[in-house]
């Protein structure tokens, strides 16, 4: 209860730009770079999945699609995160250190791992409308199909990157300390398994062998059904713990992001999908594409509100958001 | 090893916002921007108000997010005092330091780089005061070190009763108010 006696009224002189009144230092460009390195994240994950298992018969596995799209994918997310950047210049700064304190360090740095690794996977089987233009494409892609047990290496080197990739997202936010909302190290397992959820989906669609299909399809209930298990975590967290993180939970559970909220990253980006899923799996409906896009519009809306609400919340005007 | 601090007595200053223009002119901080500002903080209801006015800045805490998150080390504590500078040709302009800080203290500069207070590093280190600290006229502005016992800053807060900032955001910030 606010009462008269308890009232409190801030007044301050300062009116930085990007600052005030309330933090907005990212817009659009940090939730897209978050979501489509989630994606990425999710979909290596995958073909490493598939590769390590063996799944990978013949040249029509979506394994052998995924490193092409990847690679596009990270690309415009990695244009994104440059969009953003104020001295934009000087980017080249941070290849020319390593910040072990700093999650965007290691991201830097995880990133540059990720291309060669897409490029050794992609190099398994070069498509024919690539390889007769490139041919050196092709010599390469002989090369390396020659080294012994190749395809379970590129699967094992896709399957770490995947999760160091999609980890590091959620810990880029959960290191900024003075963020409330972002203070819990399970948002890096969020993001992870939003990214394996939106990955499945968008795989889903692609996936040319039926079978596949219907395996990314199960695969994605799991993992819609684990992301509300982990966001329940994730609120049982911040809930227990100190007067600002539980007002910045409130954020997303009462206040002004909790329609976005609870209707576009709870409702349609997992209930919905999770139940059209469900019975398109068990074959009471026809498998479309409507769940998939539900789940992946709900994975980058799901990073948007967390960027955008996440600096809403404060230690200093933390009474004020209730 | 000195640890630079600042202490101010809220007693005394009445938020004339001198410091805040001898920081402008002393730093030539560009137009719509502060390093610091005066923060008026009202309690109750007239007539039982309490009232306090405060001179804010960076806290140049001893345990900066700013200089852990950042990805090129354009943040760090400079050798003297402990003090958070950044080296604006390091800096990519990610704003992942201005995420961090509890204080909002930082801000991008209409160059690029994120800038903010730098205790006047430049005065301190030919033995002056920051800018805000010299020019205060009601002088409720203290700088000095804090590893000499014998420093007006030692010595106020061994006497007076003080708070910082947001503690509890565990940044240990380094400028004290004296209540």
């Amino acid at each position: 209860m606010l009462t008269e006696a308890k009232m409190i009224e801030l007044t301050t002189t300062r009116h930085n730009e990007l600052i005030d009144p309330f933090l907005q230092v990212w817009g659009w460009e940090i939730p897209v770079y978050l979501f489509l390195g989630g994606l990425v994240a999710g979909m290596m994950i995958i073909a490493g999945y598939f590769f390590i298992k063996g799944r990978d018969e013949g040249h029509q596995c979506i394994c052998y699609q995924i490193p092409l799209l990847g690679m596009a994918l990270l690309s415009l997310g990695m244009f994104a995160l440059f969009l953003d950047l104020e001295h934009k210049a000087y980017v080249w700064r941070v290849y020319t250190t390593f910040e072990i304190k700093s999650p965007m360090s290691w991201g830097s740095w995880i990133l540059l791992l990720v291309y060669p690794a897409l490029l050794v996977n992609f190099l398994l089987h070069v498509p024919a409308w690539i390889g007769d233009r490139l041919p050196f494409l092709k010599h390469g892609s002989q090369k390396i199909q020659s080294i012994n047990n190749i395809k379970r290496h590129v699967g094992k080197v896709n399957l770490v990157l995947g999760i160091m990739l999609g980890t590091y997202t959620g810990i880029l936010l959960s290191a900024l300390g003075a963020r409330p909302l972002w203070n819990s190290a399970i948002l890096g397992i969020l993001f992870l398994v939003s990214g394996l959820s939106t990955a499945s989906a968008l795989v889903h669609m692609i996936a040319r062998e039926r079978s596949e299909s219907e395996m990314l399809a199960r695969a994605d209930n799991l993992f819609l059904t684990v992301e509300l298990f982990i966001i329940a975590l994730f609120f049982i967290g911040l809930l227990s713990s100190t007067e600002v993180q539980i007002s910045s939970a409130m954020l997303l559970l009462t206040g002004p992001y909790a329609a976005v909220f609870w209707v576009f990253v709870i409702l349609m980006g997992i209930v919905i999908p999770l139940l059209i899923q469900n019975l398109s799996v068990s074959h009471r409906i026809q498998h479309t594409a409507v769940a998939p896009i539900m789940v992946i519009l709900g994975g980058f809306i799901l990073r948007f509100v967390l960027v955008q609400a996440g600096q809403y919340s404060h230690y200093l005007n933390a009474h004020f958001i209730k | 090893m000195a640890r630079f601090a600042m202490v101010i007595d809220t007693k005394k200053c009445v938020g004339c916002m001198d410091c805040v223009v001898a920081c402008k002119t002393e730093n030539r901080v560009p137009e719509g921007f502060n390093r610091d500002w005066i923060t008026t903080e009202a309690r109750g209801k007239f007539p039982s108000v309490q009232m306090e006015i405060r001179s804010e800045r960076c806290n140049h805490c001893d345990n900066p997010p700013c200089v852990h998150c950042c990805p090129t080390g354009a943040s760090h504590v400079h050798t003297l005092g402990g003090v958070v500078l950044v080296h604006h040709d390091l800096c990519i302009g990610c704003k992942a330091c201005l995420a961090s800080c509890p204080y909002d203290a930082r801000f991008i500069h209409p160059e690029g780089y994120a800038d903010k207070c730098t205790f006047c590093i430049h005065r301190v280190e030919k033995g002056m005061d920051p800018a805000c600290v010299s020019v205060c006229p009601t002088h409720c502005m203290y700088f000095g070190d804090l590893e000499d016992p014998h420093s007006p800053v030692s010595r106020l807060l061994m006497a007076r009763r003080y708070h910082a900032i947001a503690p509890e955001a565990g940044t240990d910030p380094q400028i004290y108010y004296l209540i």
